[in-house]
């Protein structure tokens, strides 16, 4: 069977999630592979969030947050920004590939940015192959 | 929670064309701890969500999982039919499998098990799940409009007519702002202080409104409900409370400065009303060209007055006040065009601005409402350049929605005034609003001349006899594609409308955003429009986006309205999902302190730990992200909880 990627979308309530639903009203198509999970803000974003998706069998992560300068909390994307390109890092030292793990920048209005991205990075996961790393064997992990 | 039952709406055809919802049900029948699953047509309707209560009290169900359209949608709604049945609106989840699978997806297979993917991570997250406590605040039934322009005083006369406080604070001498500057209005000719004028005075006269002239606003502290508010009141050096504006101090006056009010057209005494119908009608001194400040010695405005009013030695005051919510009308500023060196503003004297011209037909200006030009002479031809500084990627790309049509209004006075000839040089005529084409359609009569082209520039190099003392006009008429050289006497420019100077400053003081143009930003265009990011910050007028006087007196009294949807409440209800400190976790290090863009964080120096002002967090999770020991706990998205949603996502 062909290798279908799964993939963990983290979305901030405001922009990201907001233009998903906006590719969604104006029937843009994109894969199914991400599935998407809602933060108030990219900046709830805790780095171990990040490894404990990989150890959970996702092929690939992808976090969205609000533009530079556009954050529903003002700052919020700033922290995400830093710590998430850190974490980035660090997942590179682990071993994995880092084109695994993308963060993007979407406005609320752009529906055609958040499904090009989903697109591409699917494309990009499935290119790659399953993510065996860090993913945990369900019965060995308790 | 173990009690979980998952209801699944079709949305007519809308989900269920793409997401087989049998299928559906039965997988979420079969998950752990989910004891009801079913489907129906429209689950937000009222038989859906009968059906709702219905399970969650037959069932004893303590969490619900609705799979529908998008949380932004419907999860209000939501929250209040499981509240209706008794259970805890935090132990609803929303699970959006039409905006994420069914409208994005075609294969049916593929949108299925991806719906099916999403319920399985709401049931993991929903048996963790906790139920929160709504807070209530106490509101402060007062509110604060900031600029007394058209928008700020219609805002205020509107929540004033409910009965509430008013704090209307001015940052110059007098309110009216731009629309006291001008003579007519579009399209209806009305003549502008006729109509404006009336609401002045009634803002002065309005028990429930404080006027608060020759004030800013420094700082904002504090949130919805409960604003805590500095405002500067500048020194006057008249004591407002001992003058009877008898002016006689002004005819006295040997002082002058530039008109403001006149754009530096005409001249005013140093200690002056902006004009004669301001409000207030009592006078400021103009520190810069005042012969005392200056020199050190005159004092006749002291001599002359009668109520001992003047006070050289006035200084700046600051007032707190607290308000329930606040309305930013701080209005637009009018583009200088003097960088755009090809239009000769500021370098030949019969190149005008818009507001001067303004000012030329009032009555009440510089020249009493004669058309006359710096040299004493009518015009006998003059041309009107469109969109100069707007729809211009060099400049603003957007259109400043006005100019068109006080274009037009000119082109009538001038017209009605002159027996000049006027020329309109424009990109597109845009007269979109109620009369506006009617408008155009009149002017179209009146034998104005229309060029469709923008001017590329303005010069004073003459190649005929003809063109001889004139200003020249070159333009390439699009619609002939010809080159044309217009000599005129007077050349009109229609400056963009721009974010005010200041709007970057003032938009940090309320902690609201800007666009990319520098306008605040309001909530959501289209649904929201009035709101900011900031709870109980509205927009009215040109701050939000240029805008003509009709769209800013609705958008004003809407944002009355905004502001009375809090202050009308004596409670407000708080965020729930916000963060907590756990003590015995919490290292101390103050991360969070720094990180919070609300100050909800703060460091208790005697137990070494943060604590949390619970009413000041947005719950954005930040400071729990950005903890390095974990202590602090994001209600309702707790890592258990997060985490707990990613393995349910992963699992299929």
């Amino acid at each position: 069977m062909e290798f279908e990627p799964k993939i963990l979308g983290i979305a901030c309530n405001w922009c990201t999630y907001t233009g998903a639903d906006l590719a969604g009203t104006t029937r843009v198509q994109y894969p199914h592979n991400v599935r998407v999970a809602r933060v108030m803000c990219s900046s709830r974003v805790n780095p171990a969030f990040i490894f404990r998706a990989f150890q959970l069998g996702s092929d690939g992560v992808l976090i969205g947050g609000c533009e530079p300068g556009d954050c529903h909390y003002s700052t919020g994307n700033y922290y995400a920004r830093r710590r998430l390109a850190i974490t980035k890092k660090i997942l590179e030292f682990a071993g994995l590939e880092p084109e695994r793990f993308r963060v993007e920048w979407i406005s609320a209005s752009d529906g055609i940015k958040f499904a090009e991205v989903v697109k591409e990075f699917t494309e990009e996961i499935r290119a790659l192959g399953p993510q065996t790393k860090f993913k945990v064997k369900k019965d060995i992990e308790t | 929670m173990s009690r979980i039952g998952v209801f699944v709406c079709h949305c007519g055809m809308n989900i269920a064309k793409t997401v087989r919802i049998d299928d559906v049900v039965e997988f979420a029948g079969e998950l752990p701890g989910v004891v009801v699953a079913e489907g129906y047509k429209f689950m937000c309707s009222t038989p859906g969500q009968e059906l709702i209560q219905e399970k969650i009290k037959e069932c004893n169900l303590d969490g619900v999982i609705v799979a529908a359209c998008s949380p932004l949608m419907h999860e209000k709604t939501f929250r209040k039919v499981a509240e209706g049945a008794g259970l805890n609106q935090y132990l609803l989840t929303i699970v959006n499998i039409r905006e994420q699978c069914s409208w994005v997806i075609e294969d049916e297979d593929e949108a299925t098990s991806k719906a099916k993917a999403l319920i399985n991570g709401a049931v993991y997250r929903t048996h963790l799940l906790a139920p929160l406590e709504s807070r209530f605040i106490d509101v402060n039934p007062e509110a604060m409009v900031v600029g007394g322009g058209i928008a700020g005083i219609q805002a205020a006369l509107e929540l004033a007519a409910t009965g509430k406080k008013v704090y209307l604070v001015e940052k110059s001498p007098t309110i009216g702002g731009h629309m006291a500057q001008f003579d007519k209005t579009f399209p209806t000719l009305d003549c502008s202080a006729c109509i404006l004028t009336p609401k002045m005075d009634a803002v002065l006269q309005n028990p429930n409104i404080d006027l608060m002239t020759s004030c800013e606003v420094t700082e904002v502290k504090g949130f919805v409900g409960n604003f805590d508010v500095t405002v500067k009141q500048k020194a006057r050096y008249v004591d407002h409370d001992k003058c009877n504006g008898c002016l006689s101090c002004m005819e006295k006056c040997p002082g002058r400065g530039l008109s403001e009010f006149d754009e530096g057209l005409d001249k005013r005494k140093s200690i002056y009303i902006p004009f004669p119908q301001a409000v207030p009608q009592k006078p400021v001194i103009d520190r810069e060209t005042c012969i005392y400040f200056k020199k050190g010695k005159c004092r006749v405005c002291e001599q002359v007055c009668e109520q001992d009013a003047i006070d050289f030695e006035q200084e700046d005051t600051y007032r707190d006040i607290t308000v329930g919510a606040i309305i930013a009308a701080t209005g637009y500023g009018l583009m200088d065009t003097t960088p755009l060196v090809q239009y000769g503003y500021g370098k030949y004297p019969g190149v005008y601005n818009a507001l001067e011209v303004e000012r030329l037909f009032n009555s009440t200006g510089p020249t009493e409402g004669k058309v006359v030009m710096k040299d004493g002479k009518e015009p006998e031809s003059i041309a009107i350049l469109h969109c100069i500084g707007s729809r211009d990627t060099n400049y603003h790309e957007y259109c400043s929605r006005v100019c068109c049509m006080y274009a037009l209004k000119f082109a009538h006075l001038f017209k009605e005034k002159t027996s000049a000839d006027v020329y309109q040089l424009y990109i597109d005529m845009r007269c979109f609003g109620k009369g506006y084409e009617e408008f155009y359609n009149r002017l179209l009569e009146e034998n104005v001349k229309f060029v469709r082209g923008k001017a590329a520039r303005v010069t004073d190099v003459t190649v005929s006899p003809d063109e001889e003392g004139k200003l020249i006009v070159e333009v390439e008429d699009t619609l002939s594609s010809q080159f044309m050289r217009l000599p005129v006497d007077m050349v009109v420019l229609s400056p963009a409308m721009e974010a005010q100077a200041d709007a970057g400053e003032v938009a940090r003081t309320f902690n609201i955003g800007v666009d990319k143009d520098n306008f605040f930003r309001e909530k959501h265009p289209k649904l929201d429009p009035l709101s900011t990011t900031t709870d109980g910050v509205f927009l009215a007028g040109a701050c939000q986006g240029p805008k003509d006087i009709p769209d800013t007196v609705a958008q004003a009294i809407g944002a009355a309205a905004e502001a009375l949807t809090i202050v009308g409440k004596e409670q407000l209800e708080l965020e729930a999902a916000t963060v907590y400190v756990d003590p015995y976790v919490c290292c101390g290090c103050q991360n969070c302190v720094r990180v919070c863009t609300y100050s909800a964080p703060s460091f208790d120096v005697e137990k070494n730990v943060s604590e949390i002002n619970e009413a000041l967090c947005k719950g954005c999770g930040l400071c729990a992200a950005s903890c390095p020991t974990g202590a602090i706990i994001a209600r309702h998205f707790t890592n258990d909880q997060f985490i707990g949603e990613m393995e349910g996502l992963m699992e299929f």
